[in-house]
Order: structure tokens, then C-alpha cells, then sequence
């Protein structure tokens, strides 16, 4: 099992010109704990929406790699995206589950992973092109390079502890956080 | 691919050629008879990603993706799907990201179908409530100038405007036996 916040840090260390969509809970505090930056778009609310985001952005932007990293209580509401984004086979989308089998924000209770139901398997069913879980911190280079050069879509199931770690909390105002992204998007 | 010149059965061209217009490049939808010449339309558009979605939901994310990343995007969807959307709204208000929400209505004129009826009944109310301007489409010789309008107030000034098309001007759904 990982630390979250070690390897969110290296997943996104040296990011380069990744566009990085966070999900809305611990991932969007785990994304902000790693480094603030322009081209994160925190979300604080939207659940279920964070891989459809990353999928309007990726197909807008076939230049560039996108990640969109939602928990697992988000990618089980959006569960259907999946299949929406392996009908469009976008190359240039990531999809990085943070997986504790908790819903953390609510208080810990047990989510649908924690039962056997397996991201990985559904990526694959839905004609992702690479889906695999990882386990162990010394696997995050390789997700790390496939994040940035492996053929999408790709998703990723990093299984991490069950824990309560302290909030990072970032920008708040949607408005703001959309301005900053479109902004530096469009400079670099 | 036929081209309809009556302006009865021609007003989804008359919706592409604005969306040709204001530069739309995303289109999301879930398949619809209403709609089915729009999307049709919009498939055949090289310019044009067309994103068949399992539920409308799915598409408020997706207008918000187009828009980070430079691009305009609209939904299509019937009246039920406004339903799904309700809490993904947020997102767009939020934010403020532009979008137009084209909604074929069910649960109205001629409609058939009594399960229709209650979301077709609050659809105008609900996408209000969800912060929408919206605008009534009765006859298909108001579509060019209500759409023309919808479409610049959204992209103009980041605002969300939903399109009701009554199924007056769609006609009611045909069953065959």
C-alpha cells in the first residue's frame, strides 16, 4: 500500500507541460501538498466528473498530456466515463485512481473497492489501452513515464492506506482556478 | 446526405450552421430522436469531436474540459437528461464556463408517454433554479433567431443558456406497432 502524499509527489515531479485535473476530497489536498501550480484544476465539488473533465481537456488539447486524478468514491459515481473515453480512445489521457477503499471525506466508511471491485478490470473492459494497479512507491517512476509517454487512455489504480493526513487546502474559487489554468495554458 | 430545404424539418441545420458559426469544436449527447439530424450533422463535422456519453452528466464534465483546454462545447440532450445533470450544474456556475444545452422537450404537446410527463413538466423550472438562462423554441421559424442569441450570450459572457425545442416543433414520438 502507498503513502499518498509521497507518491502524488512523485508522480508529479518534473511534470513538464502536464495538465493535472484533481478530484474533489484528498486528491485535490494531495495534488496542492505536492506543489501548487497553474495548470492544476482543483476541483472542490463536481463528484464523478473529474475523468470527463480530463477527457474534454485531452480531446481540446491533443498536444499535451492530461491526468486527471480522481478517489475511488469519485470514479465509482463516474464509472460510466469510462466507457465514454474508451469509445473515443483519446492518446493523451491519464486516469490515476487514489484507491483506499474509503470514502475519506465522510468519515471513512467502506466504498465498493474494498469489496473486490476492481478499476483495472473495468478500464480494461472498456478498451483502455493500458490499466494496471500499483502497489509499491518503487513502481511510481514507471507510472510516472507512462503518465508522459505511454499510449492512452491509461489508468492507473494506486492502492493506497486508509489514513487521515493533514488538509493542504489550495484556491477555493472556481472562477480563479478556471482563470489561472486557461491563462497558463494559453501562455506555455 | 439529404438536405432538407423546408424549414419545417430543417431547423437542425440551421442549429449546426451556428454552432459552425460561434466555432463550436465538442459536442456531447446521448443518442436522441429528437436530435438525431443534429447529431448526425455534427458526426459528419471533421471539426467536430461528437462524445456519445452513457448519461448527460457526464457531458457538464466535458464542456468543462473543452473550455481549460480553449475549446467551446454544447450538449444535446432531451428533457429527462436535464434531470441527471442537477448537482454537475455546479460545476459550470462555479466556474463560469460558458455553455448551451440544447433540450429536445419531451412530456408536452402530443406526448404519448405519461413518464415523460413529470421532468418534462419542471424542465424549464429546474435548469433556472440551476442558474440557466433559457429560452422557449415554439415554431421552427424562430429557431435561427433564438439559437443565434443563445449561443452568443453564452460564449460571450461565460453564461450557461439552455434552449428548450418544444415538441411542438419536434413533433411527437412516432411508434411504430
Amino acid at each position: 500500500m502507498l503513502d499518498r502524499r509521497d507518491f502524488v509527489k512523485q508522480l508529479l515531479a518534473d511534470r513538464g507541460d502536464l495538465l493535472v485535473v484533481p478530484g474533489l476530497g484528498s486528491a485535490t489536498y494531495d495534488v496542492a501538498a505536492a506543489g501548487d501550480h497553474p495548470l492544476n484544476f482543483y476541483l472542490w465539488g463536481a463528484m464523478g466528473g473529474t475523468a470527463m473533465i480530463g477527457l474534454g481537456l485531452a480531446l481540446a488539447r491533443p498536444d499535451r498530456r492530461v491526468v486527471a486524478i480522481p478517489g475511488d468514491g469519485d470514479m465509482l459515481m463516474g464509472l460510466g466515463s469510462l466507457a465514454t473515453i474508451g469509445v473515443k480512445q483519446p492518446k493523451n489521457l491519464a486516469i490515476v485512481v487514489l484507491d483506499n477503499a474509503h470514502y475519506g471525506e465522510t468519515g471513512m466508511q467502506p466504498s465498493h473497492t474494498g469489496a473486490g471491485i476492481d478499476f483495472v478490470a473495468v478500464a480494461l473492459a472498456c478498451r483502455f489501452r493500458q490499466a494496471r494497479a500499483v502497489t509499491r512507491i518503487g513502481e511510481t517512476a514507471e507510472v510516472r513515464r507512462l503518465l508522459h509517454a505511454g499510449a492512452g487512455p491509461l489508468l492507473i489504480n494506486a492502492r493506497i492506506k486508509a489514513e487521515e493526513v493533514p488538509r493542504v487546502l489550495p484556491l477555493r474559487d472556481g472562477h480563479a482556478i478556471k482563470q489561472r489554468f486557461v491563462e497558463a495554458l494559453r501562455q506555455h | 446526405m439529404h438536405s432538407p430545404t423546408n424549414i419545417e424539418t430543417s431547423w437542425p441545420d440551421t442549429i449546426y450552421t451556428h454552432f459552425r458559426r460561434i466555432g463550436i469544436r465538442q459536442v456531447g449527447y446521448v443518442p436522441d430522436a429528437g436530435h438525431s439530424r443534429l447529431i448526425a450533422l455534427c458526426r459528419d463535422d471533421p471539426q467536430i469531436a461528437d462524445v456519445v456519453l452513457t448519461t448527460e452528466e457526464e457531458g457538464v464534465g466535458l464542456v468543462a474540459g473543452a473550455a481549460l483546454g480553449g475549446q467551446r462545447a454544447v450538449l444535446l440532450m432531451q428533457s429527462s437528461g436535464v434531470g441527471n445533470c442537477v448537482n454537475m450544474f455546479s460545476l459550470l456556475r462555479n466556474c463560469g464556463f460558458g455553455c448551451v444545452v440544447m433540450v429536445t422537450m419531451r412530456g408536452e404537446f402530443g406526448e404519448f408517454n405519461p413518464w415523460q410527463v413529470p421532468m418534462g413538466a419542471i424542465t424549464e423550472d429546474v435548469l433556472r433554479l440551476c442558474g440557466f438562462l433559457t429560452y422557449r423554441v415554439e415554431t421552427a421559424d424562430a429557431v435561427d433567431e433564438i439559437v443565434g442569441a443563445g449561443c452568443d450570450m453564452a460564449f460571450n459572457g461565460n453564461l450557461q443558456v439552455a434552449i428548450l425545442l418544444s415538441q411542438r416543433l419536434i413533433g411527437p414520438k412516432q411508434w411504430t406497432k
